[in-house]
């Protein structure tokens, strides 16, 4: 396998080479934003008929929590970058290092990403038979990680909300089967980014990256980064709905 | 070995990055808390952009790449506005075999009716 950096015969140069690599990375990274456009497309028209719906759902969402993990993931990229940038500088150590901050915050994302999951399915809000919006109003003592204030501001937003939307069990479902589904691909491909992160641990551990050849690393921080700009849409797209109503 | 011309980013700049970056996302939460009606979506919309295209420019270093590289993020971007675009205008004009409108137009056709 070609590791080393040496040149292949159909480039003229090393810096050709690099250029054709990226620019690989960057066609599959559009054919990922069509991906997630068609999705997010889906998400909008969804989102503009049931608004009452997605309003409620996306108020019961954690906004400490969603925004917690917008800064955990913005500060991994910036330590892809500083991976990046280690290795076209030849700073072997760092490269390791900064490797290792981006893989820790990807799973302190994916820890927040847990707790907020595993309380959307003690709360009966996934998609499915027993899916029930109405579940921590019909049963508060089974809800007591909610604050008394916050239960309230539910019930009542409950209320307005089924006034306005008679079928809204089914209209919240929709909501967080877009919640799930977006949020769930979008951790599928943090899994794989951080699949691929490991893997350049290794390489970098071996003292591979050198100022010439770094293509690996720069091309798994493009991955990174896209996956990144995801997130940047899908925190405001599904937690900050309808705040301002609190 | 030929020389490297690859354009280096300092680390400087990746942190004036971060720190916009990150009162970005401050200024975002803030703003969702301001009653803008319906233009609470296009301002949370504008910010993310801005977000994603300082991502894309400094840390995906699209602002040093080849025109080639460039040329692909902007058609890439383009097909999107295609998806978008195209998918928005049919749900907001649809009429169904009796004549109704889809409920996204029906909103649209009483803005419409309303001025005049």
């Amino acid at each position: 396998m070609h590791r080393t950096g040496e040149l292949y015969g159909q480039f003229k140069t090393l810096d050709q080479q690099k250029e054709t690599a990226s620019l690989g990375m960057w066609i599959f990274l559009v054919t990922e934003v069509m991906f997630f456009g068609g999705i997010m497309m889906a998400y909008t028209l969804n989102r503009h008929v049931y608004f009452h719906a997605f309003a409620m759902g996306s108020n019961t969402l954690s906004l400490q929590l969603g925004g917690f993990n917008t800064v955990v993931l913005l500060a991994s990229s910036f330590t892809m970058a500083m991976a990046v940038w280690s290795a076209q500088t030849g700073k072997k150590k760092l490269i390791t290092i900064f490797l290792s901050l981006t893989i820790l915050l990807g799973f302190v994302f994916f820890g927040v990403k847990y707790v907020e999951y595993a309380q959307k399915f003690h709360h009966h809000l996934i998609p499915g038979k027993n899916f029930n919006i109405f579940f921590c109003r019909d049963n508060p003592s089974k809800c007591d990680d909610l604050s008394a204030k916050d239960l309230e501001e539910e019930n009542k937003e409950l209320e307005e909300a089924s006034a306005a939307d008679p079928d809204l069990n089914a209209h919240a479902q929709l909501y967080y089967s877009a919640y799930f589904g977006m949020t769930g691909l979008h951790a599928l491909h943090m899994v794989i980014g951080a699949g691929l992160l490991f893997w350049l641990l290794r390489e970098s551990v071996a003292g591979r990256f050198t100022p010439q050849w770094n293509t690996p690393v720069d091309l798994v921080g493009l991955y990174w980064h896209f996956v990144d700009i995801v997130w940047i849409y899908l925190f405001p797209l599904l937690y900050l709905i309808d705040r301002h109503k609190n | 070995m030929s020389e490297q011309h690859e354009h280096i980013v300092s680390p400087k700049t990746y942190g004036v990055i971060i720190v916009t970056l990150l009162c970005l996302t401050a200024g975002t939460v803030g703003a969702a808390y301001i009653n803008l009606g319906r233009f609470n979506i296009v301002v949370a919309l504008a910010i993310a952009t801005l977000k994603a295209t300082l991502v894309v420019l400094y840390f995906m270093h699209a602002k040093y790449s080849p025109k080639r590289t460039q040329l692909v993020i902007i058609a890439g971007v383009f097909w999107l506005a295609i998806l978008l675009f195209m998918t928005m205008s049919d749900y907001a004009t649809r009429v169904d075999y009796r004549g109704v409108h889809y409920p996204m137009s029906q909103r649209i056709v009483a803005v419409l009716s309303r001025w005049g």
